[in-house]
């Protein structure tokens, strides 16, 4: 026997590989930090080379939701359905000031912090974030999604 | 000379119902009797005054105050050239003042906005209800009496 003939895993690990490199991302955007979403995700610093390059705009398709920017009362609704509409396995990124504490916006508009409506996984901060902090937000979760008990639809639920 | 001659003929027309009038920043302001409101804005619109602009209006909360809003209405007049700033008291308890959406359509949204932020009643008002604000909004946000970091609640969402 020469070299790597054979390879041995856990359908856990082999599972959690495949699901963090393969993150289809549903941009909720609604205000400046939209920018540097849209630095993060072109060719520049390009989160794509992490596997979450491609865009979706249904939240039926995505199973990443980057919440990005301010969101007000009246718009918690609408991010709560949209968040109801991705199917299992989904993880959520705040992205900003904004979406983790309300940020600048201590105001009767706001909702202070979208953890209030829907549950997060990693919280970026940043008024607005570096795309490199973004990119580090993204390995965070890329490392929370391999070390997590997956989800499988085979498996027994207890 | 023009001017003072108009402020004159509004002294004289309308000294019923003023309680006071000052110069600020070279424009007459007068306060006027909540009572005789109507009387005078209707009387200014038409001629010889001809204010024929409702360039704003807002309402200001005075919290310590006995009479604790106060309405405050800008006036212009083309033909004239003037301006003029309207103010009436009102009571903090139940705040309550005529509607001018007949004599100046724009005054419809800018009192939806009042009743929106300020909770001041418009009597006579066309369509009076939340313009900036949504349903299940509660309170009014720029009362100085809004409790500050006040959480709302959730709304369900709508089609």
């Amino acid at each position: 026997m020469s070299g790597l003939d054979f390879l041995t895993t856990r359908l856990e690990t082999a599972l959690g590989w495949g699901r963090k490199y393969s993150l289809f991302h549903y941009p909720f955007i609604t205000a400046c930090c939209g920018m540097e979403y849209m630095s993060a995700a072109c060719a520049h610093f390009d989160i794509d080379r992490f596997g979450a390059g491609l865009t979706r705009f249904s939240p039926r398709q995505a199973d990443l939701l980057l919440v990005v920017g301010t969101i007000s009362h009246k718009l918690a609704p609408v991010l709560k359905t949209v968040y109801e509409q991705m199917l299992e396995p989904k993880w959520v990124i705040a992205f900003g000031a904004c979406t983790v504490s309300g940020g600048i916006y201590q105001n009767y508009a706001a909702v202070q912090g979208i953890d209030k409506i829907i549950p997060v996984d990693i919280y970026i901060p940043g008024c607005p974030p570096r795309p490199e902090m973004v990119l580090d937000g993204l390995l965070k979760l890329q490392e929370k999604i391999q070390k997590q008990p997956q989800d499988w639809r085979w498996k027994k639920k207890t | 000379m023009e001017k003072e001659n108009l402020i004159d003929e509004i002294r004289q027309r309308f000294s019923a119902e003023l309680e006071s009038d000052t110069e600020t920043f070279g424009d007459q302001v007068l306060v006027v009797r909540r009572e005789g409101l109507r009387a005078v804005m209707a009387g200014l619109k038409g001629l010889p005054f001809d204010y024929a602009v409702l360039l704003d209006l807002t309402c200001v909360d005075f919290l310590e105050s006995e009479s604790r809003f106060e309405m405050v209405y800008h006036l212009y007049s083309l033909s004239r050239n003037r301006r003029l700033r309207l103010k009436v008291s009102l009571p903090g308890a139940n705040p309550v003042v005529d509607s001018f959406a007949g004599l100046w359509k724009n005054a419809d949204w800018l009192e939806r906005e009042v009743f929106d932020m300020f909770g001041v009643a418009f009597a006579g008002h066309p369509d009076l209800r939340r313009i900036l604000m949504y349903e299940g909004f509660e309170g009014h946000p720029l009362r100085k009496s809004y409790p500050w970091r006040k959480e709302q609640p959730r709304i369900p969402l709508r089609d």
